[in-house]
């Protein structure tokens, strides 16, 4: 049940707006954008934010492609600024060079990703193939379950990218349509408690005449190693700190989504569906009605897959009789899924021996029915008894169009 | 350069060849800036012998993103010193060759010249991307031999003219476009402290030869910078809003061959069956210059 009181905050908005709303509050000083569906809402709530004069100091540059949109904040994060963007799917694939380089840099600057599937064959929804094929970019990527977790995501990943021993860019992932154009009850940040859980950014090396700095130099094989080094360094210093802003942001806010990663029904947990983003919420009714007949079925949601929580998940699953992981991703020639094959590589040298089984799903768009949610599970519990068959497979695929 | 001559913000010690047009451009580029000067500097010979980890030649904050971006990181450094405050007291300079700037990334350049951002962009142009190579850009002239357009038995090498770049940066309604030369330091300084005291997207573009790509001696940069100009081959002109409103005049043009025949990348033209009628194109370019640019 939610308190009244609470639910009185509440509003219904569009996932966009709230989104909005929320990198508003966060005091960005140069916003940097090339509309793309679905990330669209996004960046024309954002505009008229800057067209009421509702964000101070700030701002909004109409690039002309989204390779510009991530390098003009490459440019306004090393004079110091706070940056934000929005982009999606092919956008961010422009993007790709300048990612590592963002990180490369160690600035920090943040993106909400509204992921959607990636051509060819073209198409507008909703997978997470895009973000995931930006995984060793050097990038933070938090999935977020719900609307409410996409807003409470930006200034904790604010927090966390400028933290001084971290400095490394984050991507707030959202699912492209289902929650970006989803409108539903929230609570839009309040700018003061924005204010006080998210200190100004206050970066060590800045551009400035005064204290003239190098950003960018050549890096022989004499001393390229060790950048990269440090980069992975920051990636895991980061991980408690993701932990310890999101139980921060708790006392400020009252809300909690989980640190690196979260569990529902998970502690006596004998079958585990692994997943991230918005099919969470399906997954839990699904399994709501498990536990109603006496199953022991939970759900592990990982909500930082960089840097990829592997004590977490090791821990979260030791007790289980099987895991499944569901990803709307693939990796082309593995015939899995990116999580999938994170958290047997995770597995594989620590002391927790439990089959892990995968099935990559919902591809373009394509709807995850709680039918097959129940069908994973059925098979997972066949895999409990009696070991893999099928180690990673397709979901719903349709075997009479092939 | 006399001891009047103003500071520069680039030291010695960079790993530039002997000769080199780049580090001439630079000095001259951040001479005429000034030390409120931030730079932006795509890839390129310049960024790679001025910055070896850990030693940096630049006195003024300098970035490198990438090799096609520097528009819009100028861009973002001019946006986020507005949105602090800092506008007024810092300039923003970038500083690319031809291959960043007309190639690759002219898209990024084309968008920060339209949304008007207040910057300033100068061209080093030596006519191919000599970091890799000497390998063909748009801003290679007509039948330079490059080595990915070799002149050989069929072929008397570039078979295109250079690209326009300051007629396609005037049109973006730039309030200031200048050419200018690395072999005219006094004129190439004037003109780059002009566009960054104009408030808008100003565009410098100046010739630079280099002598490892052109093939002449280290000793010949400003020599050989001169006689482009001389030949008319490289017209010095200052466009303000469109129009052209300052032209330096040739006295008495020397003939196009006198600057080919100095550099080997035109050589094959002295050589080669047919190589007199190319030069004759070459010289009808020089002669359109003229009648254009009113040079004489």
């Amino acid at each position: 049940m939610i308190d009244p009181a609470y639910r009185k905050k509440m509003v219904v908005v569009e996932g966009s707006y709230a989104v909005a709303h929320s990198a508003k509050v966060c005091r960005p000083n140069v916003i940097s954008a090339y509309p793309i569906t679905p990330q669209t809402h996004i960046v024309e709530d954002l505009s008229q934010f800057i067209a009421d004069g509702e964000i101070p100091n700030c701002e909004y540059i109409n690039v002309e492609a989204e390779f510009s949109a991530i390098s003009a904040l490459i440019g306004a994060s090393a004079v110091g600024a706070r940056t934000y963007s929005a982009t999606t799917s092919q956008g961010l694939l422009l993007m790709h060079e300048a990612l590592f380089n963002t990180s490369g840099m160690r600035l920090p600057v943040i993106m909400t990703v509204a992921n959607r599937a990636v051509g060819a064959p073209i198409n507008i929804w909703n997978d997470h193939q895009d973000a995931i094929s930006q995984r060793d970019t050097g990038w933070i990527q938090l999935y977020a379950e719900d609307v409410q977790e996409a807003c409470d995501t930006l200034p904790q990943l604010y927090k966390i990218a400028e933290d001084n021993e971290v400095m490394l860019p984050g991507m707030a992932c959202m699912d492209g349509f289902i929650l970006s154009h989803v409108y539903e009850p929230v609570v839009l940040l309040e700018q003061e408690l924005t204010d006080d859980f998210l200190p100004s950014f206050q970066p060590e090396n800045v551009l400035d005449p005064e204290d003239p700095k190098t950003f960018g130099a050549f890096a022989a094989p004499d001393t390229y190693e060790e950048f990269r080094y440090l980069q992975e360094q920051a990636m895991q210093k980061a991980l408690p700190k993701i932990e310890a802003v999101a139980k921060e942001f708790e006392e400020v806010f009252g809300r909690y989504h989980g640190g690196l990663i979260d569990g529902y029904m998970l502690d006596d947990a004998e079958i585990i569906v692994m997943s991230m983003g918005s099919i969470l919420g399906t997954i839990k009714n699904v399994v709501d009605e498990y536990r109603a007949k006496g199953e022991k079925i939970g759900v592990l949601k990982v909500r930082s897959f960089r840097p990829f929580p592997k004590e977490q998940i090791c821990k979260a699953v030791k007790n289980a009789h099987a895991v499944v992981v569901l990803d709307k991703n693939i990796s082309i020639g593995t015939n899995e899924g990116a999580l999938f094959t994170e958290t047997k590589s995770c597995l594989y040298n620590s002391k927790v021996r439990v089959p892990v089984i995968g099935y990559t799903v919902g591809h373009g768009g394509r709807d995850i029915p709680v039918e097959s949610i129940a069908k994973v599970i059925e098979e997972t519990k066949k895999v409990a008894k009696s070991g893999i068959t099928v180690e990673s497979q397709f979901l719903d695929l349709k075997e009479e169009s092939l | 350069m006399s001891k009047t001559a103003p500071k520069t913000y680039i030291t010695s010690g960079h790993s530039g060849c002997a000769g080199c047009c780049d580090a001439f451009a630079a000095k001259f580029a951040l001479m005429g800036a000034g030390p409120n000067t931030i730079v932006v500097n795509p890839t390129g010979c310049l960024e790679v012998m001025s910055t070896p980890f850990p030693y940096s030649s630049w006195q003024v904050p300098w970035i490198h993103s990438l090799f096609e971006n520097a528009g819009a990181v100028a861009s973002g450094v001019e946006a986020a010193l507005k949105a602090l405050g800092k506008k007024d007291d810092i300039k923003v300079i970038s500083i690319g060759g031809d291959g960043s700037t007309m190639d690759i990334g002219l898209g990024a350049l084309s968008g920060a010249f339209e949304r008007g951002h207040d910057f300033t962009y100068v061209c080093m142009d030596n006519e191919a991307y000599m970091n890799t190579g000497v390998q063909r850009s748009s801003g290679t002239p007509f039948d330079a031999s490059t080595t990915t357009t070799p002149a050989g038995k069929v072929s008397f090498g570039n078979p295109r003219p250079k690209k326009n770049m300051p007629a396609i940066m005037a049109a973006h309604g730039s309030p200031y476009v200048a050419t200018t030369s690395i072999g005219f330091p006094r004129d190439m300084i004037r003109k780059v402290k002009k566009a960054t005291e104009i408030v808008g997207p100003t565009y410098i573009h100046s010739h630079a030869p280099c002598p490892t790509g052109w093939g002449f001696d280290t000793s010949k940069t400003l020599e050989i910078a001169k006689l482009a100009v001389e030949t008319c081959l490289w017209p010095m002109y200052e466009m303000e809003n469109g129009e052209i409103t300052q032209v330096r005049k040739v006295k008495d043009p020397r003939p196009v061959e006198e600057y080919l025949r100095a550099q080997k990348r035109f050589k094959h033209l002295f050589t080669m069956e047919g190589g007199e009628e190319e030069i004759k194109k070459i010289q009808a370019t020089a002669d359109w210059n003229i009648k254009h640019f009113g040079l004489q």
